[in-house]
């Protein structure tokens, strides 16, 4: 015997008791434990994919709406920029690095980018197999897109237009796959990769102006897309995304911008910010939630525990009689209280990440994000911390009067 | 070897009751009678430190219980003192064997199976081992409450109305198993009771009167 198989006997004898009190607890710190990993996760990869991107320039319209269609790539666009317009702010004195998006068509729900190698660059992302575009049509597929897609390299295939599997079909001009990435756990998994031009290629055609492209020299490329003349007035971008070159653009750049009737800049740090306090309402009620479950455990632990000291007098009695002191008895009852938000407290962890493991499976769309069931935080063991303290709480008055009996009162029968 | 000098002791209602001085030697065995409310229990109790804060002196094998701290009073109970209580008090969420271990377990002395299996053969329990307490009979209930009570090995047993709750024949056999394995250990024996029943069997008998 010891003091532990006698708290686990004790636990025994009272199965369904014990499993509710557990079931209880462990619902509580599940939800816990999937709000966790849902957020921490979700704003590790907001700021992943927004890394090295100051401001977001696009048509005028929602600023979040902006945000989520040229970093997330989980939105539609607000709306074209001429292409003179971008140029021009890509020159800007207090522009380090413009890159621009050209968006508009996709493969199989998998979003089709018209950038340049800047935008690759700015995740770090590495060639896989194959090689970077070239010319127009020529495409890189990001891990994700690839392996679901089915895509593989020197695959011909034609784009859809929107962001939609069933829209129209741009049959006429056929995009080939010319490198695949290596997973960089970014947005950029989830991406089609191709130059500027050859989303202006697409759609040209798609208007029926079924005329060969006239080979002309060019004077004076653009900054942009080198492979037109600067100044273009009729091509358009979706977006530009830029990089500050000193902390002076953080406040003058957004107010320039934003004077100009066309353009609209939306700063990504503000607006996950902002996504994240709307979010945040729906985090904190589950949370709510969660802690009333823990709250109700604890006191279903404290209830038990306290009726059950009445059933076991005689035991503690009997256990004085034979030799055990007072403080034996006090840590057997505490005992048994940690066992039973430990073990509420490890299930429940279990259970979260089994959740989400499940979700993750089963969702698609979640697999896009990026999020994994399968990464452990420091928090949780906060948490099982946690769980010790509320078995002591919740033990601490029965356990103070196991302490207190009057063996000589209990066995005298007064 | 017992020995109980000037013993008085206060209950919370003001009375008092006073014990008369008396000896008891190694192995003997005692019958304590008295009517209900004659102090008995409470006797056993201040004999055993269960009940402190008396006035007097008791002796058990040259230590005097009553100068000793709490813990050292439990220890010191563990290791000496068997107890049987007119219920068998067993504790229901173990079995047979485990409701045994846990006596050397709270005395802190070394848990030995081979001699659970001993003292359960003595007392012809050996086929209930891994039984659940709530499945014995209250025969064997109260036979497993002496072989915990003996499993140790103490050099006292105290015994509190163990057979008043029995019909004839159940009382002779649990007092015969009382005296039976007092004398294999050579313990000393005292059983408080009111049970006439006993007085034919133990001749050393100390009468507490009604004060």
């Amino acid at each position: 015997m010891s003091i532990i198989s006698l708290v686990w006997n004790y636990l025994k004898a009272k199965p369904l008791n014990t499993a509710l009190n557990i079931f209880l607890l462990s619902l509580g710190i599940a939800v816990i434990t999937i709000l966790l990993l849902f957020s921490y996760q979700l704003k590790e990869k907001i700021s992943e994919n927004a890394k090295g991107i100051d401001l977001v320039v696009g048509a005028k319209g929602s600023p979040l709406q902006l945000i989520l269609c040229n970093i997330f790539h989980i939105d539609f666009p607000t709306g074209n920029i001429k292409l003179n317009e971008a140029e021009r702010l890509a020159k800007h004195r207090l522009v380090k690095k413009a890159i621009p998006l050209a968006l508009g068509d996709s493969y199989k729900n998998f979003r089709i980018v018209g950038t340049n190698q800047d935008y690759p660059a700015l995740y770090q992302a590495e060639l896989n197999t194959g090689q970077w575009w070239s010319k127009d049509l020529e495409l890189v597929a990001g891990a994700t897109a690839a392996e679901t897609s089915g895509l593989k390299l020197g695959d011909r295939f034609a784009s859809a237009h929107g962001l939609s599997s069933d829209g129209h079909d741009h049959e006429e001009s056929l995009f080939q796959v010319t490198g695949i990435l290596k997973r960089t756990n970014t947005v950029l998994d989830n991406l089609l990769l191709t130059n500027v031009g050859s989303i202006w290629k697409v759609h040209e055609e798609h208007e029926g102006e079924d005329h060969e492209p006239e080979i002309v020299e060019i004077k004076n490329p653009s900054p942009l897309v080198p492979t037109v003349e600067a100044g273009d007035s009729t091509l358009e971008v979706t977006a530009l995304l830029l990089q500050y070159r000193n902390p002076i653009a953080a406040i003058q750049l957004p107010r320039f911008i934003n004077s100009q009737s066309a353009l609209q800049a939306a700063s990504p740090a503000f607006e996950t910010a902002r996504l994240f306090s709307i979010l945040g309402v729906g985090v904190e009620a589950l949370m709510g939630f969660a802690y009333v479950l823990i709250f109700i455990s604890g006191l279903s632990i404290f209830i038990a525990l306290y009726n059950s000291l009445k059933e076991r007098q005689y035991d503690l009695a009997i256990m004085r009689s034979m030799g055990a002191s007072r403080v034996t008895l006090f840590i057997v009852t505490v005992l048994e209280g940690s066992t039973l938000t430990i073990l509420g407290s490890i299930i429940g962890l279990a259970l979260g990440h089994a959740v989400l493991f499940s979700f993750t499976q089963v969702i698609v769309e979640s697999q896009k994000t990026g999020i994994t069931a399968l990464v452990f935080y420091k928090e949780e063991i906060f948490i099982l911390l946690g769980s010790v303290v509320l078995g002591i709480l919740c033990s601490l008055i029965p356990a103070i009067q196991a302490y207190r009996t009057d063996i000589h009162k209990v066995l005298a029968g007064q | 070897m017992i020995e109980v000098r000037g013993l008085s002791y206060g209950y919370s209602t003001g009375k008092r009751i006073k014990f008369d001085d008396f000896e008891i030697s190694k192995g003997a065995h005692w019958l304590l009678l008295g009517g209900s409310g004659s102090g008995k229990t409470t006797l056993l109790h201040l004999m055993s430190g269960l009940l402190t804060s008396q006035q007097g002196k008791i002796t058990i094998h040259g230590t005097d219980i009553t100068l000793l701290s709490e813990s050292k009073l439990d220890h010191f109970r563990g290791a000496n003192i068997g107890f049987v209580f007119q219920k068998n008090h067993l504790i229901s969420a173990l079995t047979v064997r485990k409701n045994l271990l846990m006596a050397p377990f709270l005395a802190g002395l070394k848990q030995d199976d081979s001699r659970v299996q001993e003292v359960l053969k003595e007392l012809g329990l050996e086929e209930r081992a891994d039984a659940r307490v709530n499945e014995l009979s209250q025969g064997q209930a109260q036979r497993v409450a002496i072989a915990r009570a003996i499993l140790n090995k103490p050099s006292v047993i105290f015994a509190d109305e163990p057979t008043s709750a029995l019909d004839d024949q159940s009382c002779e056999a649990v007092i015969k198993l009382l005296l039976g394995t007092a004398h294999t250990n050579n313990a000393i024996l005292v059983v408080a009771t009111h049970d006439q029943r006993l007085k034919s069997i133990i001749s050393n008998q100390l009468l507490l009167s009604n004060q």
